[in-house]
């Protein structure tokens, strides 16, 4: 389903994230991509969702090369994804409801439609009795679910999360390890770039480890 | 279908929203645009009512005849066979001083002044109109007119309404460089309100580019702020010129009693105002497509 092939990302000013990576990730997999700060853990997910293009080197995804997508035809293929950032992106002038909303409203979603699918979505990750709060009155926890809650709502074939346990504590860690299994259980590929050994040994995934932009260890 | 009305009516109500976040942002900003728009509107509506005005007054080019003081009767029938046996002369006719003094009483109404006249100073006169009515050939026929004996002067009376015309198409051009000035104004000012509300939306636009929205989508909300920005500004202008006509004709109104005749400046029509309106949203729409066009080419995430 994924397969990157001697990928290359280097930065403006020459810095090279990723050298000559190659990885392939089948559909339904859970990945656990591992690795220190500055490996291009962040750079590898960040190629997958077509938000950055690699310097050479091939990533297709569903058939479909990121790297030679027309312009136009990049909106509908980030829609194949759930995106989970490591700075959140929440919208803090929008209540919960409207930042769970903004996919499927996006997508084209009718109104009523949508509405049940926010609700179930803030269901599964246990925020529908605060779908009226706006995120600046949420704990960090529930900060973290409400992105859960956002990137899963239109239901994507690959969900992708980057250090999604990066500001919390232990036992909010092992709700989102629990969660990401019960995606996983469903179909969904699941990507996960995290320096958290707990939640890697939970997960039970596929370890992907990265260091200095190569691959040092790809074991399942 | 439902979603693209969905759709459409989200940005309506957003753009109502943002405008209701920063009503005095939103208010200067339609002054200005009404402002921009008043200046043409105003020039246009001047012209529009001399125009009108102009219209009134006799469009054939005439030649009047005032003959001397001291003729007789016999010299007025004389020189009415005269101009009848003419074969440039298409009617003549004759306007005897006491008539003329009775028209001026009944258009000006003048007729405490005139009745304290001890006698009628018009001169008898003739209004002639040719065949021919081109100032090439009306001008040497004034001239052969004018050396008749018993008549005073002959004077071409279109000239004047000719040259008047002329005048109001040049100003009717500078109106229109005018507007296309303030046009490029108008565009400018969308724009750089756009720019500064994309500005304060650039975690949203992200946000949304992240998760698969289009171009069309990013650009909606802006598109409405803009044409609702020169919308509401064209009202403002359309507003402003209104009340400086209300005002002015409140001030023209006992000119008008004083002399008799209705005085005043009217309003150019509704059709006009509704190309104003058309044009101002039209152009409010533009710079918020331009603005957004020039973020979305310089985005990060493309």
């Amino acid at each position: 389903m994924i397969s990157l092939n001697q990928v290359v990302k280097r930065y403006p000013g020459g810095y090279e994230a990723l050298k000559q990576v190659s990885l392939e990730i089948a559909a339904g997999e859970m990945v656990c991509v591992t690795g220190p700060s500055g490996a291009g853990k962040s750079t590898l997910l960040k190629l997958l969702a077509a938000v950055e293009k690699p310097t050479s080197g091939s990533v297709i995804v569903s058939g479909q090369n990121v790297a030679r997508l027309r312009p136009r035809a990049i909106p509908y293929f980030r829609r194949v994804f759930g995106l989970i950032f490591q700075d959140q992106k929440l919208l803090f002038d929008r209540s919960v409801f409207d930042n769970v909303a903004l996919p499927l409203q996006i997508q084209g979603y009718e109104p009523r439609e949508a509405a049940k699918r926010v609700r179930a979505a803030l269901d599964k990750v246990g925020l529908l009795a605060r779908d009226k709060a706006y995120p600046i009155a949420l704990s960090g926890g529930e900060q973290q679910r409400l992105c859960i809650a956002r990137a899963i709502v239109h239901r994507p074939a690959i969900l992708i999360a980057d250090e999604p346990t990066g500001n919390l504590d232990a036992e909010y860690a092992a709700e989102l390890g629990t969660l990401f299994r019960s995606f996983h259980r469903v179909g969904v590929t699941v990507i996960v770039a995290t320096h958290d050994e707990q939640l890697a040994a939970r997960l039970q995934p596929r370890h992907v480890r990265l260091a200095g932009g190569v691959v040092t260890e790809a074991a399942s | 279908m439902k979603a693209w009305l969905a759709h459409h009516l989200r940005a309506f109500k957003g753009t109502w929203l943002r405008f209701g976040r920063a009503p005095f942002a939103t208010l200067f900003n339609i002054v200005v645009i009404g402002i921009a728009l008043a200046l043409p509107v105003a020039l246009y509506t001047f012209i529009y009512n001399v125009q009108s005005w102009a219209q009134h007054l006799p469009a054939d080019p005439q030649i009047t005849l005032f003959l001397t003081r001291d003729a007789s009767r016999t010299d007025v029938a004389d020189i009415e066979r005269r101009l009848k046996q003419r074969a440039d002369v298409k009617k003549a006719v004759y306007v005897s001083r006491d008539q003329a003094l009775e028209e001026l009483k009944r258009s000006t109404g003048l007729t405490d002044v005139l009745q304290g006249l001890e006698q009628n100073p018009l001169p008898d006169a003739f209004v002639v109109e040719a065949k021919d009515a081109t100032a090439a050939a009306l001008e040497p026929l004034r001239g052969e007119l004018a050396q008749w004996p018993k008549v005073e002067r002959a004077q071409l009376d279109s000239v004047w309404a000719k040259r008047l015309e002329a005048v109001l198409r040049t100003a009717r051009i500078g109106v229109f460089a005018l507007a296309t000035l303030l046009a490029f104004a108008l565009v400018a000012v969308t724009f750089n309100t756009i720019r500064l509300q994309i500005l304060t939306q650039r975690a949203d636009i992200e946000v949304a580019q992240l998760f698969g929205a289009t171009d069309a989508f990013i650009r909606r909300p802006f598109l409405y702020d803009g044409a609702f920005l020169g919308a509401l500004g064209g009202l403002a202008g359309c507003g402003l010129v209104a009340a400086t006509l209300v005002l002015l004709n409140r001030e023209l109104a006992p000119l008008s009693d004083l002399y008799g005749v209705l005085v005043g400046v009217r309003p150019v029509a509704w059709p006009d105002l509704l190309a104003v309106l058309a044009l101002a949203t039209l152009l409010g729409w533009l710079g918020a497509w331009l603005s957004v066009g020039r973020h979305l080419a310089s985005g990060v995430t493309r």
